[in-house]
């Protein structure tokens, strides 16, 4: 992560995050995992709207943090179509040695 | 999994299933091993990620099961209740490794000024799964990348996004309250975000 110098910019957002109605990223990153269960409060989850629209930085990082979310669904997520048939044979001897006494 | 089954057919041959294996009906319980071990197995690996240490969860996870068949009500589909005791058992090793404290991970955390504003790079690319997965090498880079997250991080993101269970169930597989299994699951997101950032930026495996 590139900490570059206080861009103007920066400053900028970091004088408008603490008008009213305004939260900081810093909030916005607490609210997230509740944003995303629908399990923000009517209020917070207005602010947490507020803040995605004014800021690109969060917009970004929440839209990564989401397909990113995805993608280890997808490369992980149990398909039992996929699975192999083989189960060791070791196994299910030892298994059945076992449920037998 | 027969998903042209109605949900009564298929309640029905569960209940038969369960009812030979109280039996004890041997060639009925050798089917039910090998119908359910290999995705139990897949299950156990990835919490354990160890092949050897997958088997034993599996075998000590069918003589769980095996004992408590009268105490099965069939409230929930057998799966339901076997994928729990699996979970269990699973974690039952893990912890014997030790693995389950709290690792720091705070150098995949997202970071912040002094005014609470993020750095984040400006994202000119965001390549979307499906562009990812046309690369042949993806699903195991990426599984990779997940097992790199500390174990108290990574169980619960598998449990929870990958397996899909409940917070609640997760609090109590794993012993601990619900807020701090959605403090470790977003930690464990957002610093899942930061390993993957390299490949959601388009760069190639």
């Amino acid at each position: 992560m590139s900490k570059k110098p206080k861009s103007m910019m920066r400053r900028i957002h970091g004088m408008m995050f603490k008008l009213p109605l305004m939260i900081t990223c810093e909030q916005f990153e607490d609210f997230i995992l509740a944003y995303l269960e629908d399990d923000l409060p009517k209020r917070q989850k207005m602010l947490f709207e507020i803040h995605l629209k004014m800021c690109r930085e969060c917009r970004e990082y929440l839209e990564a943090y989401r397909t990113s979310i995805e993608l280890a669904k997808d490369a992980f997520t149990p398909d039992d179509a996929n699975l192999p048939d083989e189960v060791p044979e070791d196994l299910v001897k030892a298994v059945l040695a076992a449920r037998d006494t | 999994m027969a998903s042209s089954f109605s949900p009564d057919q298929k309640k029905a041959e569960d209940d038969a299933e369960v009812q030979s294996l109280r039996d004890g009906d041997l060639r009925a319980t050798e089917t039910f091993v090998r119908n359910h071990a290999p995705w139990m197995l897949a299950l156990a690996r990835r919490i354990l990620k160890d092949e050897a240490q997958a088997e034993d969860a599996v075998q000590n996870a069918f003589a769980s099961v095996f004992q408590n068949l009268d105490s099965f009500e069939g409230r929930s589909a057998p799966k339901t209740w076997i994928h729990k005791i699996v979970v269990n058992q699973a974690l039952m090793l893990l912890r014997k490794r030790n693995r389950l404290q709290e690792e720091p991970i705070d150098d995949l955390m997202p970071v912040f000024d002094e005014n609470g504003c993020r750095f984040e790079d400006p994202w000119t690319v965001l390549e979307t799964p499906e562009t990812i997965f046309q690369q042949s090498q993806a699903q195991k880079h990426i599984s990779a990348l997940i097992d790199q997250l500390p174990d108290a991080y990574r169980v619960v993101l598998i449990l929870r996004d990958i397996e899909e269970m409940s917070t609640a169930d997760v609090a109590d597989a794993l012993s601990l309250s619900e807020a701090n299994v959605k403090v470790r699951l977003h930690r464990a997101r957002a610093a899942l975000k930061r390993l993957l950032e390299p490949l959601l930026r388009g760069d190639a495996i």
